[in-house]
């Protein structure tokens, strides 16, 4: 595949380049000697860095302003059936991209997965090239392999590194999921041979979204196909069962990974071939997918509060995290989905911040029950405090990054769907009492003398969470970088929405403009 | 002058940063003393900007400074931006001077806490936060530091963190706090959705074309935030629980500053309170009023009975609020910063001469012990009893009359509020005596073997800031004289606030007026007299006076524990077990069902060629039977 990118290449190839770069890192760690203690992680972190710094790069030079994507390259692959090798890259896939590329050496680098480097540190990097493969592909049949792949690697991580129930979790995992992509599958090959012309079959994403050539029940019956595959890859409730056994059963690095970049998927695919693929079946079935959508932030709160363990919490909290996204997404405002795909980074960072930390407790403590542990702040104030920061970004403290995604869609689905956002602000509310209250049992109260002789976070360990802390601060300070990078892809995405449906978005409200407003001498009044 | 507002946040953050990473260094007490001047200095900057809007003329005192965009999306524009108007300057200048006393107060306070410097670290991201939420020119940066306070006073109340009681304390702060965040945010929602901005300046000239019910709505919402910040009924309850934090930090945030946020939001909201939300309002803060004062008749923890006297005054707030009377809403929050910030660092005074004893049954007679510490208290208490010429006097007294003059409940408001008076310098009275007068009873009923208690008097770091707030209690009333005209100095100043609000004037007539403040003082003598022949003298039965159902604050908080403990807590364990049994068992059921039906089928796949053959025959005599059946 990466021999192919390089062909078909006029100028720097580099979002092909963003997919080669790990691969061939797994590749280069699959022919290496197992006995070569460190040598594993240090290719895969060097593979998936270059990777990282190469989707840093492509966020500085993606064009602000600009709806379509960019960076597209088209290769001809099976020309009989109209499948190419198609990529490119538009505001809703380029920070996840970005996180993509950040995250996965982040946590090659920082996480010890406990045995057999080798084959973990190979798994990682195909996860991280399919990962990437999927947010830039650009042709349906090339996307449905990437987001198919990117299972495999996962399933080996959870069922070889895992815990106890790994297996079972494994197996859950990937059953469920692909459960939901068969239908995806069949409603993909269906579209296309509906959508044929005169020019034959293709699998094209862009010509398909623009034909627009299906009957409305035939369009709505394969958006409910689509819907469902990326609904359970969320996860939306009540299809989530799957997740808190995975996020659970996983090892950190899995468990960061999968909250991080492979719920992502779920919510990317509702976007990409949901709203953009299926314009008028979305705008149909939104009333359903919001319900859905605030019931998984209620719902999700709810069961994260009286979970025992930590990992389950915070993996439930994924759950209501998610149900935010899919609310933003279908409320079809510019705020509101610009807030979801921000979102999307957001739980990205605050989630793998705690995952990464509920580790770290695992690894002292070898238990992760909240009622076995107490007072862990005396002991292990630093990790007290990074473990602070992280929970008020995850329940959208303003200032740090949560808020920003959190308020923008709850504001912007204010404007649509009013009395679910009433609901929905709730989740505000509960997400403080589910964390709040596990750090006053895990991290205040007295201390045993097991929890005192718990160390404190080394330097090293703190450097692997520095990246998120400053992620947290500086999106939750400055988010336009992002925002201007996001905003014109999302007005183009509603346009073709507005375009193809009988939806309009509520036209903005004009201010009165107050007399004499200037910045320096502004006197208010006549 | 005016460009340098934002210095005035600017400075304690960047005192938080240094202190986050140096301060455990840095160690006791120079932490202590780079806070407080850094807080010193940012008061020093209020007085520059001060000075800056004053060179302006009446209508002209508005200076608005963006630092960038924040949050824009589309129409949405939000700002990172000041706003320096009256009002918020006012804010700001009260918050710097009282919040600098208080740092400087609680260098000695801390002295010998294992986290010291962390102490001041909170203590100076407090004050940046406390800052953005008056000084931002929007909704979202007031948020920013609304929610900004909450976590501090999260961090603040649980600072000992190992007691369970302040963990608890300083969640169900955060938690409460979050209900009226709720509100907050959808208050900004529908406003934003109704008239496309969230800028200050933009709000008031808007206004006007709103309609009654949405701005009534909006307004509404708005109280539910308050309520959380101010600690208004229904949620009023963190307030007493937040006094296990150190003192100073009740003194500073549970009193001055943070508590009047709910305040500073609605009057800053003015525009958008309508006939119908100021009733709401007035009703709720006289109710609060009334309510917290009772509470605090029979508490025996020397923070307790303040903490309700709190709650209680913020309801005069909210009262004067309801009532159109921003400026006297604002004057209370001035002068209340003063004589409570007083009483609170007071208490922590005698606390600490008392070697961390709260309980006011222990104590008596400390005013030859600590005679500065019970002087101040003793101002401070005259000041909150509403004896004139001290600071409370002047504005409880405004509070009553614009109560009196709203048209048809008025009256009612006024008459409770008066009782409220009443009951206040009643509690305030058995808690000086108890506290300072009659006989000692430090050493009663002490356990064998422990120490002995000598109170003693505190250092000068802390009784220094006493004095200060005990004269800003003594002549703080002096801003806002109703004895002629132009001695109305903060109405004055604060008027052009108001321009597109419903700004009560008062109408009574001079002999209403001061009839009106005789009747108030002689309440407020009343209840000095029966607590002085309670207390004092033993007249009374005392075990009478402190009834169990006021103790409890009339079982409230413990009805919400009973509910969220009982059906709350077993109602979110039966979801989650339906989650396991119902949701998550449909899955394996099904999955299950698909292994049943596997082995069901699987005998079909026995490897035995004879019994495939016939099963080929059968089937493709079937096909031959249909499209023989279908072609016929």
């Amino acid at each position: 595949m990466s021999l192919l990118a390089i062909e078909g290449a006029a100028t720097l190839p580099i979002l092909n380049t963003l997919i080669a770069l790990p691969l061939l890192g797994a590749a280069l760690v699959a022919v290496l000697p197992k006995n070569s203690p460190g040598l594993h992680r240090q290719v895969g972190v060097l593979a998936s860095g270059s990777a990282g710094g190469l989707a840093i790069y492509l966020a500085t030079q993606f064009e602000t302003g600009v709806g379509g994507f960019q960076f597209e390259t088209v290769q001809s692959w099976i020309p009989a059936l109209g499948i190419s090798w198609h990529v490119g890259v538009d505001g809703i896939s380029l920070w996840l991209v970005v996180l993509t590329g950040v995250i996965f050496p982040v946590v090659l680098a920082g996480i010890d997965p406990h045995g057999d480097e080798k084959s973990y540190t190979a798994w990682m990097l195909l996860l991280q090239a399919a990962s990437f493969g999927a947010f830039v592909a650009l042709d349906l049949f090339l996307f449905f392999i990437f987001f198919e792949i990117v299972l495999v690697p996962m399933y080996m991580l959870i069922s070889g590194w895992g815990y106890a129930d790994r297996k079972y979790a494994a197996t859950k995992f990937f059953l469920y999921t692909m459960f939901g992509s068969a239908f995806m599958l069949v409603a993909m090959l269906v579209l296309v041979s509906l959508s044929a012309s005169d020019g034959g079959l293709s699998f094209n994403l862009v010509e398909l979204a623009e034909r627009q050539s299906l009957s409305q029940n035939t369009g709505r019956w394969l958006f409910l196909a689509f819907a469902l595959a990326f609904a359970i890859k969320v996860p939306v409730a009540p299809i989530h069962t799957w997740l808190p056994d995975a996020h659970t059963q996983a090892p950190t690095g899995g468990s960061v990974i999968l909250a991080a970049v492979m719920l992502k998927l779920g919510t990317y695919g509702l976007l990409r071939f949901g709203l953009y693929l299926f314009p008028e079946p979305s705008v149909y079935f939104a009333p359903l997918l919001v319900t859905l959508g605030v019931i998984g932030i209620i719902y999700g709160a709810i069961v994260a509060t009286v979970q025992g363990d930590l990992k389950r919490l915070v993996a439930y909290s994924s759950v209501a995290h998610m149900g935010f996204i899919v609310l933003g997404t279908f409320a079809l405002t510019t705020q509101a989905i610009t807030g979801s795909i921000l979102q999307m980074v957001n739980h990205g960072v605050s989630t793998g911040a705690l995952f990464i930390l509920v580790g770290m407790i695992y690894d002292r403590r070898k238990t992760r029950l909240i009622s076995e542990l107490s007072g862990l702040q005396k002991a292990a104030p630093v990790m007290a405090a990074v473990f602070t920061v992280s929970m008020l970004s995850s329940i959208g403290l303003p200032g740090l990054n949560g808020f920003v995604g959190e308020f923008l869609i709850l504001i912007g689905s204010f404007e649509t769907r009013r009395w679910w956002t009433v609901v929905a602000a709730f989740g505000v509310i509960l997400a403080a009492v589910y964390l709040l209250w596990a750090y006053q049992r895990v991290f205040h109260g007295e201390p045993t003398e097991a929890d005192l002789a718990t160390p404190d976070m080394k330097s090293s360990e703190f450097l692997v969470l520095a990246p998120f802390l400053v992620a947290m601060v500086f999106i939750g300070v400055y988010p336009k970088p992002f925002l201007e990078r996001i905003e014109p892809s999302v007005d183009t995405l509603i346009e073709h929405v507005e375009q193809h449906s009988d939806y309009e978005r509520p036209e903005d409200v004009v201010v009165i403009p107050a007399v004499g407003q200037d910045d320096s001498e502004g006197a208010e009044g006549e | 002058m005016l460009s340098l507002v934002w210095l005035i946040p600017a400075l304690p953050l960047a005192g938080f940063v240094f202190l986050l990473v140096a301060g455990r260094s840095i160690g006791e007490p120079n932490a202590g003393w780079i806070a407080t001047a850094v807080s010193g200095s940012s008061f020093v900057a209020t007085l520059v900007v001060f000075a800056g809007l004053l060179e302006r003329d009446g209508e002209n005192r508005i200076f608005e400074q963006v630092l960038f965009d924040w949050l824009p999306v589309g129409s949405l524009e939000v700002e990172a931006g000041f706003l320096v108007d009256p009002l918020s300057i006012t804010m700001a200048l009260f918050i710097t001077g009282v919040g600098s006393l208080i740092h400087l107060y609680s260098i000695g306070y801390m002295h010998g806490d294992e986290n010291y410097s962390k102490f001041f670290v909170y203590l100076n991201l407090f004050l940046f936060s406390m800052l953005m939420l008056v000084l931002g020119n929007n909704l979202v940066i007031t948020f920013l530091g609304w929610e900004g306070v909450g976590a501090c006073s999260y961090f603040l109340v649980s600072f000992w963190h190992t007691r369970e009681s302040a963990a608890t304390a300083g969640k169900k702060a955060f938690v409460t706090n979050r209900v009226g965040d709720w509100g907050f945010m959808l208050a900004t929602f529908l406003l934003w959705t109704s008239i496309g901005t969230i800028t200050y300046v933009d709000i008031g000239p808007a206004a006007g074309s709103l309609t009654n019910t949405t701005a009534t709505a909006i307004a509404l919402l708005f109280l539910v935030a308050a309520a959380g910040k101010s600690a208004q009924l229904p949620l009023y309850v963190w307030l007493p629980d937040a006094m296990e934090g150190p003192t100073p930090v009740s003194a500073m945030v549970h009193a001055a500053t943070m508590v009047t946020s709910g305040v500073y939001l609605l009057v800053r909201m003015n525009p958008i309170l309508t006939d119908n939300a100021q009733t709401v309002i007035a009703v709720v803060g006289v109710a609060t009023a009334l309510f917290a004062a009772l509470a605090a008749v029979a508490q025996h923890d020397i923070k307790k009975v303040l903490a309700y006297s709190t709650v209680s005054q913020l309801g005069f707030m909210f009262l004067a609020i309801g009532s159109g009377a921003y400026v006297a809403a604002i004057f209370h929050v001035i002068t209340h910063a003063f004589f409570k910030a007083l009483l609170f660092l007071g208490s922590g005074s005698v606390i600490h001469g008392m070697q961390d004893e709260q309980d006011m049954r222990k104590m008596g007679a400390l005013r030859k012990a600590m005679p500065l510490t019970a002087a101040t208290f003793i101002v401070g208490w005259l000041a909150i009893a509403g004896v004139p010429p001290f600071a409370g006097f002047w504005s409880k007294d405004e509070i009553l009359l614009a109560a009196w003059e709203v048209d048809g409940i008025g009256k009612g408001l006024w008459a409770v509020g008066l009782f409220t008076a009443l009951l206040t310098a009643y509690y305030m009275s058995r808690q000086v005596f108890l506290v300072f007068f009659g006989e000692a009873r430090w050493n009663d009923n002490r356990p064998q073997g422990q120490p002995e208690v000598v109170p003693h008097e505190s250092s000068w770091t802390m009784v220094l800031p006493l004095g200060v707030l005990a004269v800003a209690a003594m002549v703080g009333g002096a801003i806002n004289l109703p004895i002629f005209e132009e001695w109305l100095v903060l109405e004055h100043f604060l008027e052009p606030v108001f321009e597109y609000g419903r700004l009560h004037h008062f109408e009574s007539t001079t002999a209403t007026k001061v009839s009106l403040a005789v009747v108030a003082v002689i309440a407020g003598l009343v209840g000095m007299a029966i607590a002085a022949a309670a207390w004092l003298q033993k007249r009374i039965p005392t075990d009478r006076l402190e009834p169990k159902f006021l103790e409890n604050a009339m079982y409230v908080d413990a009805t919400y524990a009973k509910i969220v403990g009982g059906p709350g807590q077993k109602s979110f364990d039966a979801i989650a077990a339906g989650d396991q049994k119902l949701v998550d068992g449909a899955v394996n059921g099904a999955g299950r069902l698909v292994q049943k039906i596997g082995l069901l089928i699987q005998p079909g796949q026995s490897g035995m060629l004879r019994q495939y053959a016939i099963g080929i025959a059968l089937g493709g005599l079937a096909i031959v039977v249909w499209l023989l059946s279908a072609a016929l």
